[in-house]
């Protein structure tokens, strides 16, 4: 939960998204990801930096490499994220049904 | 009236269902005519739609402005792809913060059931990732209910 602020603005950024959906195909090293973007690696690595903070990716050590990969917890939050989601749509169809009631009554004043 | 579904499926899906006592005409109508979408597509209390512009035929555009007297605003676009009076809309969209979100392609399809209608929701995103962040970017923007909440965990 403590994370969530930092998931939060580490996905806002269209870079940072393009590296997690990268890494969902996989393990990759930093020269790998820099590679689509048009980015030095130390730019890349300050994204990753952001990523590793909000606990989004985790990376091992590989003689002079280290790899990142998604971290196991990355999409716990899902669940929480699709319940508001879930909330928003409640609301917009509890509205719905409150405008079709409506369209149904002025139908059959007009057919009257 | 049956209560929302809406559940992920595989890596890129989102899917929900709601049934409505309409029949699947009227239900249809209230998702491509403005002065409709403008009742009701408003998210969490507090939030209106002050621009509600669309073309809906197959590749016309639409955007769709919401307005928020603490939060400021934001904007989605998208066009459309296919539409099937009554009974199916598949559009794709976008949200603008102000860096658009990856497309998301949304299929809706009204079925009529008994009295009603059983409309089925189905969003497909890119990949995994684009998921996780419409879903964040979703609860980023404007949910009140959902910060009401975080608050009192902090």
């Amino acid at each position: 939960m403590s994370n969530l602020d930092a998931a939060f603005s580490a996905m806002a950024d269209p870079t940072r998204r393009g590296i997690l959906a990268r890494l969902t195909l996989g393990e990759a090293t930093v020269m790998e990801l820099a590679e689509p973007f048009a980015m030095t690696q130390p730019a890349i690595s300050r994204h990753l930096k952001v990523l590793e903070g909000a606990g989004l990716i985790v990376r091992r050590v590989e003689g002079t490499k280290r790899p990142c990969r998604l971290a196991p917890s990355a999409f716990v939050e899902i669940d929480q994220w699709l319940d508001t989601l879930r909330q928003a749509l409640t609301k917009n169809y509890d509205r719905l049904d409150d405008l079709l009631a409506g369209m149904n009554a002025k139908k059959r004043k007009a057919r009257r | 009236m049956s209560k929302l579904t809406l559940k992920t499926e595989g890596d890129r899906h989102v899917v929900g269902t709601r049934r409505f006592n309409a029949l699947p005409e009227a239900v249809y109508r209230a998702h491509i005519e403005p002065d409709l979408i403008q009742q009701w597509m408003l998210g969490p209390e507090g939030w209106s739609m002050p621009v509600c512009i669309n073309d809906p035929r197959p590749g016309g555009k639409f955007r769709y402005e919401w307005t928020n007297e603490e939060r400021g605003g934001f904007h989605i676009t998208g066009e459309f792809v296919e539409l099937v009076p009554f009974s199916r809309i598949v559009h794709i969209e976008r949200m603008h913060l102000p860096d658009p979100t990856p497309d998301n392609h949304v299929v809706t399809t009204f079925e009529k059931s008994g009295s009603g209608t059983l409309m089925t929701l189905r969003m497909t995103l890119p990949d995994a990732a684009s998921r996780a962040a419409m879903l964040a970017t979703g609860m980023e923007y404007g949910m009140e209910a959902s910060y009401a909440r975080l608050d009192a965990l902090a």
